[in-house]
């Protein structure tokens, strides 16, 4: 079996980023892979940009974390000389710079900005592989998103609420875990709007289950107790 | 050209790789074609509103015709992102041009010279902005119409088509494009291209916009869809002859 320890780290990912009447959503799952093995279930992939604009990251953990990284660091420079928070705007044009400039050097990252200012409110930028910036009232990336088309054609409605993109957003992310080997672990949401930034976890004892999923259970022993006299039997 | 050196375990260094920083790439998020002509008026170009991701068709909503200053309209397939970027050179263009505030501006034809340039020049380096561009405009009462491809190949022409539209939509322009059509039937002409590319070209959607130059100046219609057409008799039941045939 070829664990290829030295691949590349890469987040396989399924990364969602959503606008309600009010602000976004963001959402992701949370596995980063070498080759074929899991190197970080429980890995953040929403990071933060500044107070109010935060980043999902996909495609390569090394070349996502960079810039990221660089672009905090423009952005953070940027509030200073303007004075005020930046915009989600500026954001993703920031990011737009670095995914484009870096096209030969085989950048490979795929990003979803999505954040909340006052001169334009809730906003969601996606920026796929070659630097196109793409603004749109959703966005969805990574490999599980391939699952997700489908679903968000049908599913996805305009001005919702919090609460109803938020459950929408862990439905999907939980959706495309299901079938996307490459993507696993817990769902991480972050929203935010005027009043600020949540954070919410969701484990997958906390998700609904899916076709041909299972309860868990402790223990094979439990299922025997608790069943009736000739459990084994066929 | 700058070389990698790698030190391996004993201490010494290995030259492993060169890197290229200037070859030709590859097309991430790309538009399929587009369809102008020359009418009456001016010039009527027509595009979907698609952004394919490989065999995907990921992006729905992008605007492929944009104006450019107050004369010309440019319509772009193939990568997206190199489309905003030439977008972001004639920004810079039109803006130091109207700097000098004497009054003139930039014609079709001057825009699509400067776009010849920029193309050409990428393409002697081996680094191709990955587009084919479709220049429209009117200027003091002559229309224009014009492309240049990703190598750099330019001309003028009273139709023109990119992608799919070289094969599909030149033949149908060729037959039926006369001088001085009307607006309606320039319309009707395109839209008969685009339903062609429609049926025929799978990165096609049924989402388009029209866009309009003239003296007075640029419309970009709303995107809106064509009807299609499925009620041939042979489609409803074309294996009834052969069973097990398709």
């Amino acid at each position: 079996m070829d664990l290829n320890l030295d691949a590349p780290h890469s987040m396989g990912t399924t990364i969602i980023g959503v606008t309600y009447n009010g602000g976004v959503v963001l959402g992701a799952d949370s596995r980063t892979s070498t080759g074929m093995y899991v190197a970080n279930r429980a890995s953040d992939k929403i990071t933060q940009l500044t107070d109010n604009v935060y980043v999902c990251r996909s495609g390569s953990a090394a070349d996502s974390q960079v810039v990221s990284d660089y672009v905090r660091y423009f952005l953070h420079q940027h509030t200073i000389q303007l004075g005020q928070p930046a915009t989600v705007k500026v954001s993703a044009n920031l990011i737009r710079m670095l995914a484009y400039n870096n096209k030969q050097n085989m950048l490979q990252t795929g990003l979803i900005v999505g954040g909340w200012d006052k001169y334009e409110g809730g906003k969601i930028y996606g920026i796929p592989l070659g630097g196109t910036v793409v603004e749109q009232p959703f966005a969805i990336g990574g490999s599980g998103s391939s699952y997700l088309y489908g679903f968000f054609d049908q599913a996805w409605k305009e001005n919702m609420t919090k609460e109803e993109a938020e459950q929408l957003v862990v439905k999907a992310v939980s959706l495309a875990i299901a079938r996307d080997g490459a993507s696993g672990g817990v769902v991480r949401t972050v929203i935010i709007n005027s009043e600020g930034v949540t954070r919410n976890f969701y484990p997958g004892d906390k998700l609904q289950l899916w076709h041909e999923e299972l309860e868990p259970q402790n223990s094979l022993l439990d299922i025997l107790n608790a069943a009736g006299p000739e459990p084994m039997a066929m | 050209m700058t070389t990698f050196t790698v030190p391996i375990d004993n201490g010494d260094s290995v030259k492993i790789a060169e890197e290229e920083s200037q070859r030709t790439l590859y097309p991430y998020v790309t538009g399929t074609s587009i369809v102008a002509i020359k009418y009456k008026d001016g010039v009527l170009m027509a595009s979907d509103m698609g952004g394919s991701y490989g065999s995907t068709l990921r992006y729905k909503n992008i605007e492929r015709v944009k104006a450019i200053g107050k004369h010309s309209l440019l319509g772009a397939s193939g990568e997206i992102s190199d489309f905003q970027e030439i977008l972001r050179y004639l920004d810079e263009l039109t803006l130091n041009d109207n700097m000098w505030d004497d009054g003139n501006s930039l014609g079709p034809k001057e825009i699509h010279n400067y776009l010849t340039r920029v193309m050409y020049n990428r393409r002697n380096k081996f680094n191709p902005l990955w587009n084919t561009l479709v220049l429209g405009g009117v200027k003091n009462g002559k229309s224009y119409l014009g492309m240049v491809s990703m190598i750099g190949v330019s001309f003028e022409d009273d139709h023109v088509a990119t992608g799919f539209g070289n094969h599909l939509a030149r033949p149908i322009l060729r037959d039926e494009w006369h001088a001085d059509l009307s607006f309606e039937d320039g319309v009707k002409l395109l839209e008969k291209c685009m339903r062609v590319l429609l049926y025929r070209d799978r990165s096609a959607i049924n989402k388009l916009q029209i866009a309009k130059i003239t003296e007075e100046g640029v419309t970009v219609s709303q995107p809106y869809s064509l009807k299609t057409f499925w009620e041939f008799s042979s489609f409803h039941n074309p294996t009834a002859g052969a069973e097990g045939s398709w």
